[in-house]
């Protein structure tokens, strides 16, 4: 059946742009705002207007930290969304152990993301933390502090750690919501389980898995606490991703402008990334 | 095609509660059109779901061709079910939708394409084969549905459960025509879930009328309709449904409001005694020429091609269902005439035999 | 595939990703010195006194509370506003129905730090801040358009045919919508429920910027464990661990909503 057109529709979705258009729009205003100008002091602003975007742009710091951004976030896409629907398709479905299992699942999404940083900035080292010491026991050399690939490899451990059980527990209700009738039918027809995943689970999966994909790109681009508190962003600048360099251009200025500019700038890479996602996603509905 | 048989079947969902489906015994057989007519909740889909295979039965066997199947699965009992909302892989062309259950059976390229032809044909979707089965209509969908139960060779049995459900209302008839085809070309045993009685009345040769867990009655249409053993069969049954009115005996007749309207039976009765009649047999006069009850109109409606009247007959009402423009006026006394052979007992809901 | 696979999968994921969490249970049973000073698989002298040092400071109680109170605020509003409008995504085609969806999750493409000035400006004026109001309005930012995204993703998958179906039946619109179409999506509604909770539960950046005193949040404490001395990481292992408390308790509730699902009804 195809969606009927009712433009009364409009007051069902009314309230979510207000609110939304509330917290949105001045906040978006003050950045485009102090992004064309130099503000020399309290009172005294000067329009410079592409000035400041020009300057980031070519700025070979930030062309460094948008690569290991991208590096970041393809990682973290790959590894998290199929272990998290593994792991979705792992859970039981009734009963007390799905209970513990969705609790167990969920405590890591609970924390801090400052906590998160500060366990794993104690937990991997090889002196005094069970990761870190682990490792060496199985004879690694292995020092995220020194190293540039351990930091990166801890970084990433420490995100999928995080973030994986958000694709799980999508995932799960995703699951969950699949009426018994699909897999009765499915029975009665023969399908093997795995054609069961493929036709059936698969299928009724792709809007929560959409959701996913979006969620956590967005997220894993923007990220900025877990790996500041961890590595600080280094050795060096081997883990400086693009929000710390945003941060970075932020503090200890009184010039906002710079920092503006690469505000717009960095919501606009997330933007064109996001629509492409949600196009290619969304393009068989 | 096949003969199902339910012996000593019942079942409760949870360990002591009330039976969802209580203890009968029940046999379909080879070829026939069935329907399992009920209310919400009243077990039905329950019923189907052991026949199916997708619910283990509390109690009891299930028997396919004299073969006890209780412990076999849908797959292996080649029982083909269509449900109440269209279930289709989505991601599937029409097509392969139909060809699934033959390829995970692993026939051949040529003789899949062959059968689901087939079956297409019959089914009048040989146009839609190509199309994604996503987007198209209820009615369509729950073709895709009958189809992939009749695609396979083997099916013993076709259970359907309320399947016209979604289904546009000027669309029901004109699948509701193309099951009875398919019924009457394959020959294929059909049972019909339905709480429509038009539907079970117009699909099947025979219904079983269900209540509360229990099996009420089983019959032809025509026997359920003039002879309900069970007074939840005669209101379910019929638009308006069956009269009811309390009664009493008296030495040779049963009474009611003190006047007899039939003979009564022999023996003696305890229990709730009600007086059952459908108001298409009963009968107005304007005079007590052929005997009958004194009654009088205190309604009158014309239904097109026939006329409801209300009457009173003490301090009971009536519906009675005859031809269109019949003379009698509301206000007026008339005879009611209990005819004999449709005037049944109940003795606590249940028929008393020997009357009439 | 064998019937244990499943068990044995999810259980290995499960210990392991506990390993992390029974490190910063022991962390918070530890001294300083006794963390940043050897390994110790367990606590080889464990104490109870940063969970005092947190429990007897006065702000934490109160901070709790505030914290819960601007949480359940944003999570109300953000379920109710969201609900009606991701049903309509979902059932209605209208103007602009795909830029505004899309325009939505855009509300979520820029770090909360943007918006910490422009935000401490604007609760400031309207006279929100220092409310839980102003925390839980400034959160509606990134979860409201997630509620509305996972929603309209769950009503997406109930088939049409049945809002068909009540309508025949007689239902009224709303009472439908009520009685209905919320029970059959409610694996949604709980996944949607416990990600505005967690978001923001777990946003420390502007909670702090918005508040001083009256409402301030767990998160003042969060932050206030780097002193003179150092990081107080006794201290904040033990906060962290008092902060997952009820996020677990959360999980509780909403794991019937979740593991239920659909259920079309029995007959």
């Amino acid at each position: 059946m195809e969606k009927p057109t009712n433009q009364r529709a409009w007051w069902f979705v009314a309230p979510v742009v207000l609110v939304v258009a509330f917290s949105a729009l001045i906040p978006l205003m003050t950045v485009v705002n102090y992004s064309v100008q130099d503000i020399l002091g309290p009172e005294q602003r000067v329009f410079v207007g592409r000035e400041w975007y020009q300057k980031v742009l070519t700025d070979p710091e930030l062309h460094g930290a948008l690569l290991r951004q991208l590096t970041f976030s393809s990682v973290v896409l790959l590894t998290e969304l199929p272990l998290g629907v593994m792991v979705a398709l792992c859970m039981p479905l009734s009963g007390a152990g799905s209970s513990v299992a969705l609790v167990l699942l969920g405590l890591p999404l609970l924390i801090p993301w400052n906590v998160v940083g500060t366990i794993w900035q104690v937990f991997a080292r090889s002196d005094i933390g069970l990761g870190g010491v682990l490792l060496h026991r199985l004879g690694f050399e292995y020092n995220y502090t020194a190293d540039a690939l351990d930091a990166w490899f801890t970084v990433l451990v420490m995100d999928i750690w995080h973030w994986t059980p958000l694709v799980a527990l999508l995932a799960y209700a995703g699951l969950r919501s699949i009426p018994q009738a699909y897999y009765q039918a499915a029975h009665i027809d023969g399908a093997s389980r795995i054609a069961i995943f493929r036709f059936i689970e698969l299928p009724k999966l792709k809007g929560v898995l959409a959701i996913a994909v979006l969620l956590r790109f967005m997220d894993s681009f923007m990220i900025y606490t877990e790996p500041f508190v961890l590595t600080g962003g280094g050795p060096g600048n081997s883990t400086t991703f693009l929000s710390q360099y945003l941060a970075r251009l932020a503090v200890g200025q009184f010039d906002l402008g710079p920092a503006a500019a690469f505000s717009i700038v960095y919501f606009l890479v997330i933007l064109l990334f996001s629509y492409v996602f949600y196009s290619v996603m969304t393009r068989e509905s | 095609m096949a003969r199902l048989e339910l012996r000593d079947i019942a079942h409760s969902y949870q360990r002591d509660a009330d039976y969802a489906v209580k203890p009968v015994d029940l046999v379909w057989e080879d070829g026939g059109a069935y329907a399992l007519l009920g209310p919400s909740g009243c077990g039905k889909t329950t019923l189907l779901g052991i026949l199916s295979g997708l619910l283990h039965p509390s109690r009891g066997r299930v028997l396919i061709d004299g073969r006890d199947v209780t412990a076999l699965s849908p797959r292996d009992r080649n029982i083909a079910q269509v449900f109440q909302f269209p279930v289709l892989y989505d991601s599937m062309s029409v097509f392969d939708n139909l060809a699934f259950p033959l390829r995970n059976r692993g026939l051949g390229k040529r003789e899949v394409d062959a059968r689901v032809r087939e079956v297409a044909e019959l089914l009048d979707l040989s146009a839609e084969l190509p199309l994604r089965a996503s987007g198209l209509s209820g009615e369509l969908k729950q073709k895709i549905s009958l189809g992939r139960g009749l695609v396979r060779k083997d099916v013993s049995a076709i259970l359907l459960d309320e399947p016209l459900t979604v289904v546009d209302p000027h669309l029901k008839w004109q699948l509701r025509r193309k099951l009875v085809q398919i019924h009457h070309d394959l020959r294929v045993t059909l049972i019909y879930v339905t709480h429509d009685q038009t539907e079970a009345l117009t699909l099947a040769d025979q219904v079983v009328v269900m209540n509360a867990g229990e099996v009420l009655q089983r019959g032809t249409p025509e026997a359920l309709f003039e002879r309900p053993e069970h007074l939840f069969v005669g209101h379910f049954i019929g638009s308006p449904g069956m009269n009811s009115l309390p009664c009493t005996l008296s030495a040779d007749h049963v009474l009611v409001a003190d006047q007899p309207v039939s003979a009564r039976p022999a023996g003696t009765l305890s229990g709730e005694l009600c007086v059952g009649v459908r108001p298409e047999f009963l009968k107005l006069h304007a005079d007590a020429t052929r005997g009958g009850a004194p009654v009088r109109v205190i309604k009158h409606r014309e239904l097109g091609g026939s006329a409801l009247f209300d009457v009173q007959l003490g301090p009971h009402t009536l519906l009675v269902k005859t031809g269109p423009r019949q003379a009698f006026q509301v206000g007026a006394d008339c005879y009611l005439e209990f005819p004999v052979g449709h005037t049944h007992l109940y003795c606590d809901g249940q028929i008393v035999n020997g009357v009439a | 595939m064998p019937i244990w696979l499943p068990i044995v999968v999810l259980s290995l994921y499960l210990a392991c990703s506990l390993v992390p969490i029974y490190w910063l249970v022991g962390m918070s049973l530890k001294t300083n010195q006794d963390i940043l000073g050897s390994f110790q698989l367990l606590p080889t002298r464990p104490t109870f006194e940063n969970y005092l040092t947190i429990l007897t400071d006065p702000d934490w109680n109160q901070g709790y509370i505030n914290s819960i109170t601007y949480v359940i605020i944003n999570t109300v509003i953000s379920l109710t506003v969201a609900l009606p409008a991701a049903y309509a995504f979902s059932r209605f085609r209208f103007l602009g129905d795909k830029h505004l969806f899309f325009w939505l999750l855009t509300n979520r493409m820029s770090p909360p730090a943007v918006f910490l000035l422009p935000f401490f400006q604007l609760y400031s004026s309207i006279g929100l801040f220092d409310t839980p109001w102003a925390v839980a309005l400034s959160h509606t930012l990134f979860t409201v358009p997630l509620s509305v995204w996972i929603l309209e993703g769950f009503i997406s998958g109930i088939p049409r045919e049945i809002d068909e179906t009540a309508y025949l039946d007689g239902y009224s619109f709303w009472r439908f919508f009520v009685r209905i179409f919320i029970p059959l999506i409610r694996g949604g509604i709980g996944v949607t429920a416990f990600f505005c909770f967690m978001f923001s539960w777990v946003e420390l950046l502007l909670a702090r910027t918005l508040t001083s005193v009256d409402a301030k949040p767990i998160a003042a404490t969060m932050t206030r464990t780097v002193s003179a001395a150092g990081m107080d990481w006794g201290v904040l292992a033990a906060a962290g661990v008092l902060t997952i408390v009820p996020g677990a308790i959360v999980i509780g509730f909403v794991r019937n909503y979740i593991a239920k699902g659909f259920a079309l009804g029995r007959v």
